[in-house]
């Protein structure tokens, strides 16, 4: 059963990539879809297995290395942390392969598309189910080169290209971390399979190493690293600057790996190493840091964009924050709860978005829309549960791994939980105007596209409602269903060992007003962004004529992308054309293979004039060649 | 008087070759002329033979001479006919004209 979990979407995109120009569009459409959710089926049956009879196992595929000390296996792991990521994974991903076959109904490359998105649900199984760092690295790359092939899927734009090498280097760069995180694992540890290498980390606590000249506590070093690692993958500040980009590509991936699955194993990591983070109060305190600093960072910014994928994406980056938080301060189960609930909701969002873009004939400028939500009232639904959800509005699953974040935040005790919990209700309020300002705009108000006529605007196709509604389903009932099971009294029980809690979690009732200020607070926005956003946008505009500077601040996202290419990618450019016009053009082709060629050209010109054809000149080089050739044998 | 020895021969036949080598590369005239500056390279080293023979008191070297010469006659015979056969094909043996190893 593991097996088939991780190997038929493998098999899909096999089948897909390679045969699909002759076996058609539609019947690859169909194929992968039904065999990712055939393997989405089996993993519920796993997920209730390990609910309900604490199953666990670890299934073999075959030995991958053996050299001396070294042994590492490709195998399937499953414990409950796996199971939940199963569930996730390949649920969503088998409701975005249906949502997929509407959606790119008229694109002549379905089968390569298909294809890819298979080979990204096997790559992220992988990545999930390994027990070990090197199989984990493998589905690590392998997820983000699937996001690089499909980012750049609509390979005509140029932009898309951009889009996609962009994201391809920026997670270099975190991959380089995770990749050194790794081998300093090796190095000390003598091992990359996670059993080992966590039983060995308590003895490991007081070692020292030195890195670049300064002195680390071994295990916040490891730490420290492998999360930059998972920055580059989950979009934490410093390295986010790949994911509002890599909305150039298909909405279905957006929703799938830019959303609900992909940018999640950054938070999957940081949560399957719990037992060496723990060791770290440092690292932790980093997390918390990075995950509170990108969630009020991702959060203004969405509030002055205007494109509405984008503007999802920088809402994907806050609540990555969110959860990055909660890992920082040790509560790794709330953080997968949010995980799970997330994937929902944003690719819900994500979900709702491509039908609203799709509706309007590819129009993404909400400043373009409005005034539609009679029009297209499933959509319109559709979305407003997306965002309710989204914002923790009561009794929605965001509402139930949101509350939870800030209250183990708070709880924790210590300064920096009492700040996170206070930017994390901050932040909770800038949730709630973005999104309901992306609603308002789109929905209502008026009506603002000069391109199509608003009679055009129609319903997306079943095919785009059908998933959706499922994810809607999930969007509403995951928080109440899964709430005690993840988060409740004996949720340790659930996780069993696959998470390491080294301080007990704290059981106690936070205070009310704590309880009661983000759903006060969420609820009083949605009127406010209504009067602000439809009702009288004069305030907001003479707000912004008088907070220019702010604006544009935001508008141009901190000034992120500005402060790279000045500080990295102008001064490499430079570099790049010195050593290509200078070092190799004029020096290296100059004097080496052009050179050469020139030489032999110019002495063979000149032979050309021994061919005369005259008899006389022959016998006379006869003769010279002759001649040195006998006083050569003379002389020597 | 000085006496005839072996180093008289020597220029002598030094001379004759060296006349036969650039008369083969300075002609601009006619193929016979070449032929005759190899019949008179091939007279040199019979020069040479027959001088060094009498030197060294060995008969080899003249043996070897008349046999140079039944060749040169032969080659002589082929040349000719060569040129015969060229000159029935092109009607001129004018080595100006005579430029077609050139390709």
């Amino acid at each position: 059963m593991e097996y088939a979990i991780v190997f038929l979407p493998l098999i899909g995109a096999f089948v897909s990539g390679f045969f699909g120009k002759r076996l058609g569009g539609k019947f690859c459409q169909i194929l992968t879809s039904s065999l990712v959710l055939i393997s989405a089926i089996l993993s519920f049956f796993i997920f209730y297995d390990v609910l309900t009879q604490d199953y666990s196992s670890n299934k073999l595929i075959f030995n991958w290395i053996s050299s001396g000390s070294f042994h590492v296996n490709w195998s399937i792991n499953i414990d409950p942390l796996t199971s939940v990521m199963l569930v996730v994974v390949s649920l969503i991903s088998s409701i975005i392969h249906f949502y997929s076959i509407g959606y790119m109904d008229d694109d002549p490359h379905k089968a390569r598309f298909m294809a890819y998105m298979s080979l990204f649900t096997f790559a992220m199984l992988t990545l999930v189910t390994a027990d070990n760092f090197l199989q984990l690295y493998f589905g690590w790359e392998g997820v983000g080169l699937c996001s690089y092939l499909l980012i750049g899927f609509w390979y005509q734009k140029p932009s898309a290209n951009a889009a996609a090498i962009k994201a391809f280097i920026v997670n270099r760069v975190g991959d380089f971390g995770l990749a050194i995180g790794i081998f300093l694992i090796f190095f000390f540890y003598g091992t990359v399979n996670y059993d080992e290498v966590f039983q060995q980390t308590p003895l490991l606590i007081q070692k020292q190493v030195i890195f670049l000249g300064i002195e680390f506590n071994l295990i916040t070093l490891i730490c420290l690293l492998l999360f930059v690692g998972a920055m580059g993958k989950s979009a934490q500040i410093l390295l986010h600057t790949w994911l509002p980009d890599a909305m150039e590509g298909p909405t279905p991936v957006s929703a799938l790996i830019h959303a609900a699955t992909m940018v999640t194993a950054g938070v999957f990591l940081v949560v399957r190493c719990s037992p060496i983070f723990e060791y770290s109060q440092v690292a932790l305190n980093v997390v918390t840091a990075v995950g509170m600093t990108t969630a009020f960072f991702a959060a203004t910014v969405a509030l002055v964009q205007n494109d509405i994928k984008k503007i999802v994406a920088y809402s994907t980056c806050s609540q990555l924050g969110y959860m990055f938080f909660a890992v920082g301060v040790g509560a790794y189960h709330v953080a997968i709860f949010h995980l799970f609930t997330h994937a929902f909701f944003k690719a819900l969002l994500f979900l709702g978005s491509g039908c609203v873009i799709h509706s309007f004939n590819d129009e993404q400028d909400i400043r373009s829309m409005g005034g539609v939500w009679k029009k297209i009232p499933f959509t319109y639904v559709l979305m407003v549960i997306g965002t309710l959800a989204l914002t923790g509005f009561p009794f929605l699953s965001g509402y139930y791994s949101k509350e939870a974040i800030i209250e183990f935040s708070y709880l924790r005790g210590s300064t920096i939980g009492y700040f996170a919990a206070a930017v994390g209700i901050f932040t909770a309020l800038l949730t709630a105007i973005y999104s309901w300002r992306l609603i308002f705009k789109t929905f209502h108000g008026k009506y603002n596209n000069k391109e199509s006529n608003l009679s055009s605007i129609h319903e997306s196709p079943l095919t785009m409602l059908i998933p959706s509604c499922l994810l809607a389903i999930g969007a509403i009932l995951t928080g109440i269903l899964f709430k005690e099971m993840f988060i409740g009294y004996d949720s340790s029980q659930f996780w069993n060992s696959s998470i390491l809690f080294l301080q007990s979690i704290p059981h106690e009732y936070p205070p009310t007003w704590l309880l009661v200020i983000t759903p006060t607070v969420v609820i009083i926005t949605i009127p406010i962004a209504y009067y602000l956003f439809v009702a009288n946008e004069k305030i907001l505009k003479n707000f912004v004529l008088k907070n220019q500077v702010i604006y544009n601040f935001l508008v141009n996202k901190w000034y992120f992308d500005e402060f790279y290419n000045f500080i990295f990618v102008e001064p490499l450019k430079k570099i790049g054309l010195f050593f290509w016009q200078k070092g190799d053009i004029n020096t290296i082709d100059r004097y080496g293979p052009d050179g050469l060629s020139k030489l032999v050209k110019i002495i063979s010109d000149k032979a050309v004039h021994f061919q005369s054809g005259y008899l006389y000149h022959y016998a006379f080089v006869m003769l010279i060649g002759f001649s040195i050739l006998l006083t050569y044998l003379i002389l020597y | 008087m000085t006496e005839i020895g072996l180093g008289h021969y020597l220029t002598l036949a030094a001379i004759i070759f060296a006349i036969g080598v650039v008369g083969i590369f300075l002609n601009r005239k006619n193929v016979i002329i070449i032929l005759m500056s190899i019949e008179l390279i091939l007279v040199a080293v019979n020069i040479n033979l027959v001088s060094f023979s009498i030197y060294l008191q060995d008969l080899t070297g003249q043996v070897f001479a008349m046999f140079i010469l039944t060749v040169a006659a032969a080659e002589a015979a082929v040349g000719l006919a060569i040129i015969v056969a060229y000159y029935k094909n092109k009607g001129s043996i004018h080595v100006e004209q005579i430029s077609s190893l050139k390709g």
